[in-house]
């Protein structure tokens, strides 16, 4: 099977005033048509300077991709021209931002904006046009869609605006959807109703989806392979499974530890990693977790580890010292 | 609830109403906005006390009336025996050295014009507290005490990171030795590695020092964590308040059972094995609650009852409260 979207060895880079801030370093991997792809890390990680590379929405200047083949359906997005990028973004990749406050034109009512997607891509005259965005709006439950449709942003609720977001993303019936943190600023009870919404739209249309995030627990539902993502590195990818049940990373180790668990016993302390995320101008030499890792040896410091396969052939570690670990992690 | 010795904060029918206001010139109230409705609850010494729920249901309210940076519309809190609604300003201030809050964002709620030295003094110069020699030690015990350099004092906030910053707001809010702080959403803006090192320092400090908190906050895990009790809030009422395990194990209004069930689990086994409850619609405006239950227009339970009745907040087994009619229905399942 071909795969739907394959990124090899990206590079991009911010050239500040203070240096090159080198957010993404070096990350492959492939995305197969329909499958769920969690994409988890901290702030300033480089999960959604990826993403944007792959809409190509990197600004430039100050950004730069430097490196590397964003290769969907066998075509390398960063050969195209803009208007060839343009044919693609919106029709065959659609992109669900974090705030749905801010990415929504307030000027426009919300059915302007979706049929405009519309009449752009798919070529439909207005009243069809129309006709298809209501459509689109209950589909992703919104109540009385086609009254709606002229409610201006400011009239619709947070969990109501990140729907029609997604109504939007919809319209084109893309093959990849790229949500990054879709539900951070939603409360958890709505988050469950967007996923839920997701999880069955993919399903329906068969797209893949990548869900970038910081929150190990919406992933964990949701998605069916997971990269996890270091100062701009992929540290470790796996199925769901893998990452959760046979994590080999002490990064991915560490964060799932700093989770409160709901089997804890009372009084536990959760585990904390120390320190602080590397600088992405001065990134150390080495594994960039080295600082912060408690199994690091003098080999980590100097080299990066390749990211390779640990246990199966699909699940890939970046680290020297993951065998070491495992052993030392099982007395 | 007699044992008055041990309540650190009484909180009674507690409601704080803020007016909406239409005109320019001649202003009149046209409604009120019913952030907190009726609210009662006891924070035990020494305990933590988690207040949930989701944006706009009034839990940073609640926070800010206690320490009476509102005004409350009616209700009495009391601490530590004495009724703060009944103070003068002087003795007010008084009684505020012994509370203390951790705000949210940590990048707004310290002056950047200020080096972390006097942010952290001013607490003390402003009550009085210490000054001179016996200042600078005090603020170089704090750093150390939120594991900060005490070599720090002369930076200023730009120069830290989220949880850095986090750590100097904690440092303020304990430097005039305080029973309680509130801490409304302290960790909500860090990121997850983060958030385990803060939660374990309020932890440690709240061992070494005795404090009591009223832990605010959305991330439901989080808060069992860290909380002995528990209280969930909806538009303005809690609907529940019990142990944290209780609570978990058996959350008996049908809100805190959405609620749990909604919460991410880091663990994908367990979550495709529990039965998911999805809310319909949103929060309806506090402005204009519903009648009887406001839960009812999101209630997959309700009836008749609970469109015309408001459900009492009574004690169903010892020290569970819970809001609702029909509570000793879910309470046998």
């Amino acid at each position: 099977m071909q795969a739907l979207l394959e990124i090899k060895n990206l590079k991009t880079r911010f050239h500040t005033d203070e240096g090159v801030v080198k957010a993404v370093n070096g990350v492959s991997y492939a995305l197969q048509p329909g499958e769920i792809l969690g994409v988890v890390g901290e702030s300033g990680c480089g999960k959604s300077v990826h993403a944007l590379s792959v809409m190509r929405l990197i600004p430039t200047p100050p950004g730069e991709i430097a490196e590397g083949e964003i290769i969907f359906e066998g075509r390398d997005l960063l050969t195209l021209s803009k208007d060839g990028m343009r044919q693609i973004r919106g029709r065959d990749i659609a992109m669900v931002f974090q705030d749905p406050m801010t990415s929504l034109n307030p000027v426009y009512t919300v059915g302007f904006q979706i049929i405009e997607a519309l009449t752009l891509h798919l070529g439909l005259d207005h009243n069809q046009a129309r006709k298809r965005a209501a459509e689109l709006l209950s589909m992703v439950g919104i109540p009385q869609a086609e009254k709606r449709l002229d409610d201006y942003p400011h009239q619709f609720s947070g969990g109501m605006r990140q729907r029609a977001m997604i109504a939007m993303a919809l319209s084109c019936a893309p093959k990849l959807l790229i949500a990054d943190e879709p539900t951070t600023a939603l409360d958890v009870t709505i988050q469950a109703q967007i996923v839920d919404l997701v999880k069955s739209l993919q399903k329906e249309f068969g797209m893949a989806v990548m869900w970038i995030t910081h929150d190990l627990g919406v992933v964990a539902e949701l998605a069916q392979m997971i990269n996890v993502m270091y100062a701009g590195y992929i540290v470790e990818r796996g199925n769901v499974r893998e990452i959760y049940y046979q994590t080999r990373h002490p990064y991915t180790i560490g964060l799932l530890g700093s989770l409160p668990r709901l089997d804890e016993a009372p009084g536990a302390r959760l585990y904390s990693i120390p320190g602080l995320p590397p600088d992405l101008i001065t990134l150390p030499d080495g594994c960039p977790f080295a600082a912060r890792c408690p199994y690091k040896v003098e080999q980590c410091t100097t080299d990066m580890p390749p990211l390779q396969p640990a246990d199966s052939p699909n699940h890939l570690v970046a680290c020297w010292r993951w065998k070491d670990i495992l052993e030392e992690r099982a007395q | 609830m007699s044992h008055n010795d041990r309540v650190l904060v009484e909180v009674r029918n507690l409601k704080k109403y803020f007016p909406i206001q239409r005109g320019i010139i001649l202003q009149r109230q046209v409604g009120s906005v019913k952030a907190v409705d009726d609210v009662s609850f006891n924070i035990i010494k020494g305990e933590t006390l988690g207040l949930v729920g989701e944006t706009g249901c009034g839990k940073t309210t609640v926070g800010r009336t206690i320490l009476r940076l509102y005004e409350p519309t009616s209700g009495s809190i009391i601490f530590d025996g004495v009724d703060l609604a009944s103070l003068e300003d002087k003795e007010l201030r008084r009684m505020r050295r012994r509370m203390q809050m951790i705000f949210q964002d940590p990048y707004a709620s310290l002056n950047p014009r200020m080096t972390v030295g006097s942010i952290i003094a001013s607490p003390l110069e402003v009550h009085h507290f210490a000054s001179g020699k016996k200042k600078r030690e005090r603020v170089q015990e704090l750093l150390q005490m939120v594991g900060l350099n005490p070599e720090f004092v002369n930076r200023y906030p730009h120069e830290f990171s989220g949880g850095q910053r986090q750590r100097i707001g904690i440092a303020r809010a304990l430097a005039l030795n305080p029973d309680l702080i509130i801490c409304d959403e302290p960790i909500s803006s860090l990121d997850v590695s983060i958030q385990a090192q803060i939660v374990n320092l309020l932890e440690e400090l709240q061992e070494q020092l005795g404090l009591t908190y009223l832990f605010i906050a959305h991330d439901l895990s989080m808060v069992r964590h860290i909380s002995d009790r528990m209280a969930v809030m909806y538009l303005g009422k809690i609907v529940e308040l019990a142990d944290r395990d209780e609570i978990y194990l058996q959350p008996l209004h049908p809100y805190t059972q959405a609620l749990m069930s909604a919460v991410p689990l880091p663990d994908p086994d367990a979550s495709k094995r529990r039965e998911r409850i999805i809310l319909e619609g949103d929060i309806p405006s506090p402005a204009n609650p519903p009648p009887g239950c406001n839960f009812h227009t999101r209630c997959r339970y309700a009836e008749e009852i609970c469109i015309s009745e408001d459900p009492e907040f009574r004690e169903i087994k010892a020290g569970h409260f819970v809001a609702c009619h029909f509570a000793e229905r879910f309470q046998i399942q």
